[in-house]
């Protein structure tokens, strides 16, 4: 890699590539029992990729209206030569890219990576992490399927509660009162041009802090890590890397080719929800809880109550490093840590309910 | 008095003033009408009060269907002792529309199991609050539902 560079002299008086090359070619990999979880988030990186390519392909043919929405993706998938492939592996994707990303932030919790000075790392991260839900959400009711119809009603209902700016916020959501094509319109908006700029101003600092402060070693391997040579990220992580793609890419082109994303019925906003309705697996436990929790908790609506608390636990999570400042003094925090299973094993079971039990009651 | 007063402002900061007032002037002349224009205006609707939810012996006892209320899913409901019972179809707890189970013979939310009996009163589940009931009437072949003030 160095020598090419430094035989093209052409680049190198246009741009500090040297300097650039110096320090990939620096960059190391520390080596311990949890080196493993250094790969998701390249893994999440590289499902993102697929959905901004398979994105720009279905954009060729998808029409954003309420009238030709269904029929469009119908096409896709009925007439447009591997339509039904580039369909399935954008949902598929979506699909593995939050559990590449949820199982990243997890990991990175729990190793307390997030401890000074990669507090804004973490930060852009939950932020990503958010941002991956809102593609999800905003790209649900595209197909305007009776599911996805319905699944945007509640949403978008549950933004209606935040206090005071509910309301508004419900209408700049819908673009009305009501799910209509004028909502349809919107979150095709903000699917294509306005999540997808802020995922890439995110991701650029998300990426070039990694780069900047390098991997971080998890208290409970420093031991380790002293002992054991880094690894240099050229070429030799790198490949290991390359290897995960190519696994990731088998996996999610078997599920595309085997279980092709359903269309279901197109959205009839004068009909019944229909019975087994439940949303995408991510948005699963939250859906779960809102059916347990009561109509009415002291004076207040009990969803209201239960989104906010959603809300507040959403807010803890970004601001997790300026609270838990502990491990920057190399003392260990418990607390966190036993959170961190709280949440977890809270998302499992709540998400394992929904599966198991039968929905119609 | 003058002299005094330019003399406590430093010519600097009086530009870094100008220039930051000057920059949030700018940038508020900016947002204001791109937040305006994010809010969709309202859409005048015809306020209908009463509208028909179906045609005499188009429903069996204990039966229901959804039918189109101006904007909004109402559901016409027949009693398994053969009455006629209208309400709104939108769900209280987040808006999902409901529909009639013959085998609770009640009416029931799909989305988050909410459950309300034939006057619209929320049983059991997370629903707050009891459906808006409709005035049926009948006239002819029609059955109307109309909306109480």
């Amino acid at each position: 890699m160095s020598t090419t560079v430094a035989k093209s002299s052409f680049w190198r008086e246009r741009f500090p590539i040297d300097a650039v090359a110096h320090f990939f070619a620096k960059k190391t990999v520390p080596m311990h029992r949890h080196t493993i979880w250094y790969y998701l988030g390249g893994m999440t990186l590289f499902f993102f990729l697929i959905q901004v390519g398979t994105g720009v392909l279905l954009l060729l043919y998808y029409r954003p209206t309420a009238e030709a929405a269904f029929e469009s993706v119908q096409f896709i998938m009925t007439k447009v030569r591997f339509g039904w492939l580039i369909r399935s592996l954008h949902s598929w994707s979506a699909n593995l890219m939050v559990a590449a990303a949820m199982i990243h932030m997890f990991s990175v919790f729990f190793m307390k990576s997030y401890r000074k000075p990669r507090e804004i790392t973490w930060v852009s991260g939950v932020l990503l992490f958010f941002l991956a839900l809102a593609f999800g959400f905003t790209g649900y009711l595209l197909p305007w399927n009776t599911l996805a119809y319905f699944a945007t009603k509640v949403g978008t209902e549950i933004a209606s509660v935040v206090p005071i700016v509910g309301h508004d916020l419900l209408l700049f959501l819908r673009g009305g009162e009501e799910v209509t094509g004028a909502t349809l319109t919107r979150l095709f908006g903000f699917h294509v041009a306005v999540l997808p700029m802020l995922t890439t101003a995110l991701l650029g600092l998300h990426l070039l802090l990694v780069q900047v402060q390098g991997m971080s070693v998890p208290p409970q391997a420093e031991a380790q890590a002293a002992q054991r040579k880094p690894m240099p990220f050229f070429p030799y992580f790198l490949m290991r890397d390359l290897v995960g793609w190519l696994v990731a890419l088998g996996v999610l082109a078997a599920l595309a080719a085997l279980f092709p994303w359903e269309l279901g019925e197109k959205a009839d906003p004068f009909a019944s929800a229909p019975p087994g309705i439940k949303p995408e697996w991510y948005f699963l436990f939250m859906f779960q809880t809102l059916k347990y929790i009561p109509a009415k908790i002291l004076f207040m609506d009990g969803e209201v109550l239960g989104i906010l608390a959603f809300g507040l636990v959403g807010v803890f999570w970004l601001l997790v490093p300026f609270l838990d400042r502990r491990p920057e003094a190399g003392g260990r925090t418990r607390w966190f840590t036993v959170f961190g299973w709280v949440a977890i094993a809270f998302i499992a079971v709540m998400s394992l309910i929904a599966y198991v039990v039968p929905q119609t009651f | 008095m003058m002299a005094n007063f330019f003399s406590r402002i430093s010519r600097r900061s009086f530009l870094d003033y100008f220039l930051g007032g000057g920059a949030a002037a700018l940038a508020g002349s900016v947002l204001f009408p791109v937040l305006k224009y994010i809010m969709p205006p309202a859409i005048p609707q015809a306020v209908q009060n009463d509208v028909v939810a179906g045609k005499v012996g188009e429903l069996a006892p204990n039966s229901g269907k959804v039918f189109r209320f101006g904007n909004k899913p109402g559901i016409l409901v027949r009693t398994p002792e053969g009455d006629y019972r209208a309400f709104s179809a939108v769900c209280t707890h987040l808006q999902c529309t409901v529909q009639y189970r013959d085998d609770f013979k009640h009416i029931w939310c799909a989305c988050h199991n909410g459950h309300f009996d034939l006057t619209g009163r929320n049983l059991e589940g997370p629903p707050p609050r009891p459906l808006e009931e409709y005035r049926v009437e009948i006239r002819g072949e029609d059955i109307f539902a109309i909306r109480q003030t």
